[in-house]
């Protein structure tokens, strides 16, 4: 499988992406075996909470999409939900042509990777991945061929007499994501699959999956909570929150211009603003013009800075047409190893996030708490979202 | 160092000092079982009647008992209507214990605390209810009567001991199966069953063990030639007394002891399922 186009960032940034519909579309190659899946007004209640409100989702054939959203969210019901295991109270999911809203999820050729591996402790590794070929009817060696084959593919060759109990949490992961695929589903489900492990275990596995997901070509919903991981790995970030489907894009749409507070505060580090709007639509922040709201007759707006695009300006620097420069004073410093975080009170004592590095370049010289400082953010890195901040 | 002064455990306390610890289990031990026990040096007497301890030894009690048509053909049926009620009530109770584990309804609670009422009940009082229903509807004095009446009594044991079984069973392993094609029956053949066997084991012995030594209800609702042997020992307690209860009484102390043990020595080591 090929590489895929991406949007280009500095297309997106700013205001004027927020207002242009940014559909990063991912030039899908058809896989022999990947399936779009299309969601339609799929809603799920319980009692009279809202685990999916009507949520429309399209995920592209052989495309990895995240979805992305903190516990509770519904990403795990409309998970369980393409799987099969959870039955909406309305809505369509089809993959390619079928309906399969009434399908059971042994019908669904579906590939699933579970939060904790669910391997079969009865079973040792070969027989693991060789159950859905079993249920299959594929014997004798054309099964221990498969099987081989899938062992080879997450690089765990020769491991198929071993036990469960005699692997690491590693290689568990890896045998359940080669029994998922073994059988060559038309799209693979993963809940969460990275979580039990380590960070730096985790961090290996994210890239060793994608190279996987993009060996094999298959549709891929990936769900998890963590923004990082779903920027690491996804093609497509859906971020979802109380049952609702915010925003739907590449991660570095999401992560340049978020499409409202929540997004912008649940992904990335980030110091919402609030911005003052003047008849002729021009956004200022305390007195500086950053932005235009255009068209758009909203009373509320709100400035996001990320801390690592803001910088350290010279004692003299002004705003002006390539930077915004505010003004305060050092509040703390914090060394983090790869970064320093510094706190800024800009005048009235509202505190400022700034991120820097730690290579002699970047760090504020002799800067000291107490001290006043200038705080520099390029225009193309002003993020501006509609409403007020989140609460 | 003589063993007095070693420690007993990583807490470094002495054997000496956990003495009073050693004697109070041995007496509280020796209470527990010595009742049970004491029939065996009876049942080994020579004596027309009951007597502790024997002045004279022989095996003619476990002639007698050997050998009478009558104690025979109560044994018969106590094995028949305990091995019926085992088939009864274990898949029962294993179907039973999954429905109620997995299922999220409100009402769990309630069935569950339902399906175990014959444990908490007085088995005289079931035993009473038993007997005049069985008299409606001509059940007394049948295998099946009595089969249906000791499954109720097995029930509870079997549902608790599965459901123990399924708590330390992850359930997304079955999900998993159904995700890579097995019907949820299969499913449950596949992969759960295996995965609780020895609870399902355990429930199936000790819904044999309930029948086998159950008494009340045999009072009541069997009789004839489908009288338990149970039944027919408390008669002989009743009309006369002589060993040959002490020696059937050794005979199912023994059995039912070495049912309990395999139990413990079959079980996987280490977990408990």
């Amino acid at each position: 499988m090929d590489r895929r186009a991406r949007a280009v960032p500095g297309e997106c940034t700013g205001i004027d992406s927020r207002l242009k519909l940014s559909f990063a579309v991912t030039d899908a190659p058809q896989g022999t075996t990947a399936l779009p899946i299309e969601i339609r007004d799929l809603t799920k209640r319980y009692g009279s909470v809202y685990a999916l409100n009507s949520v429309d989702l399209d995920v592209h054939s052989g495309e990895f999409l995240t979805l992305l959203g903190p516990s509770g969210s519904g990403k795990t019901t409309l998970l369980m939900a393409i799987a099969g295991f959870n039955r909406p109270d309305s809505g369509s999911i089809r993959f390619g042509e079928d309906e399969v809203i009434l399908t059971p999820p042994h019908k669904r050729e579906v590939g699933m990777v579970f939060q904790s591996y669910a391997l079969f402790p009865h079973m040792n590794v070969a027989d693991n991945i060789g159950f859905p070929l079993k249920l299959r009817g594929i014997t004798g060696s054309e099964r221990a061929t498969r099987v081989e084959e899938a062992l080879e593919t997450v690089q765990l060759s020769g491991f198929g007499a071993r036990n469960i109990d005699q692997l690491s949490g590693g290689q568990r992961q890896r045998v359940a994501l080669a029994r998922a695929f073994v059988f060559g589903p038309r799209i693979l489900l993963m809940d969460e699959p990275l979580s039990a492990l380590d960070k730096k275990l985790r961090e290996r596995m994210q890239i060793e999956l994608k190279h996987l997901h993009r060996k094999l070509g298959v549709t891929t919903v990936y769900v998890t909570h963590d923004q990082r991981e779903a920027l690491t790995m996804s093609d497509r970030i859906a971020v979802i929150n109380d049952g609702e489907l915010i925003q739907l894009d590449t991660p570095e749409v999401i992560y340049n211009s978020p499409a409202n507070a929540f997004v912008a505060d649940f992904i990335g580090e980030s110091t919402m603003l609030p911005l003052k709007r003047d008849d002729a639509g021009a956004l200022f922040f305390r007195g500086q013009k950053v932005g235009d709201a255009g068209a758009d007759e909203g009373k509320d707006w709100t400035l996001v800075v990320r801390p690592e695009r803001l910088f350290f300006a010279g004692a003299g620097a002004e705003t002006d047409d390539q930077t915004i420069v505010l003004k305060g004073v050092l509040r703390e410093a914090v060394f983090q190893g790869e970064s320093e975080m510094a706190l800024v009170a800009i005048d009235d004592g509202t505190e400022v996030a700034v991120r820097f590095g730690t290579s002699g370049r970047a760090s504020p010289a002799a800067s000291i708490t107490g001290d006043q400082v200038s705080i520099g953010l390029d225009r193309n890195d002003v993020i501006i979202i509609p409403g007020e901040q989140a609460a | 160092m003589n063993w007095w002064n070693r420690p007993a455990a990583d807490t470094q306390i002495t054997h000496g000092g956990r003495l009073w610890l050693y004697v109070l289990s041995a007496i509280i031990m020796l209470l527990l079982v010595a009742p049970t026990l004491i029939v065996v040096p009876m049942s080994f007497s020579d004596s027309q009647y009951l007597e502790f301890p024997p002045s004279t030894w022989s095996l003619r009690w476990y002639e007698e008992y050997l050998g009478s048509t009558k104690w025979m053909r109560a044994t018969a049926t106590s094995f028949q209507v305990g091995l019926l009620t085992m088939l009864v009530a274990t898949p029962l109770g294993v179907m039973a214990a999954y429905a109620l584990f997995v299922s999220r309804h409100r009402a769990t609670k309630a069935i569950f605390l339902l399906l175990i009422t014959p444990m908490i009940v007085p088995v005289i009082l079931i035993a009473i209810g038993t007997f005049y229903a069985y008299g409606r509807v001509g059940m007394n004095n049948t295998i099946a009567g009595l089969v249906l009446a000791h499954s109720a009594l097995a029930l509870p044991i079997a549902i608790i001991v599965v459901t123990a079984g399924l708590r330390s069973y992850d359930l997304s392993q079955e999900q998993v199966a159904r995700s890579l094609g097995a019907t949820r029956t299969k499913a449950f053949f596949l992969i759960t069953l295996p995965q609780i066997r020895f609870s399902v084991i355990t429930a199936a012995l000790l819904s044999f063990l309930t029948s086998f030594d159950e008494v009340i209800i045999a009072i009541f609702v069997s009789g004839g030639t489908n009288a338990t042997l149970t039944k027919h020992m408390f008669a002989a307690l009743r009309d006369y007394i002589d060993p040959t209860i002490a020696a059937i009484s050794t005979i199912m102390v023994i059995l039912s002891s070495a049912l309990l043990l395999s139990i413990q020595f079959l079980g996987p080591r280490g977990s408990k399922n």
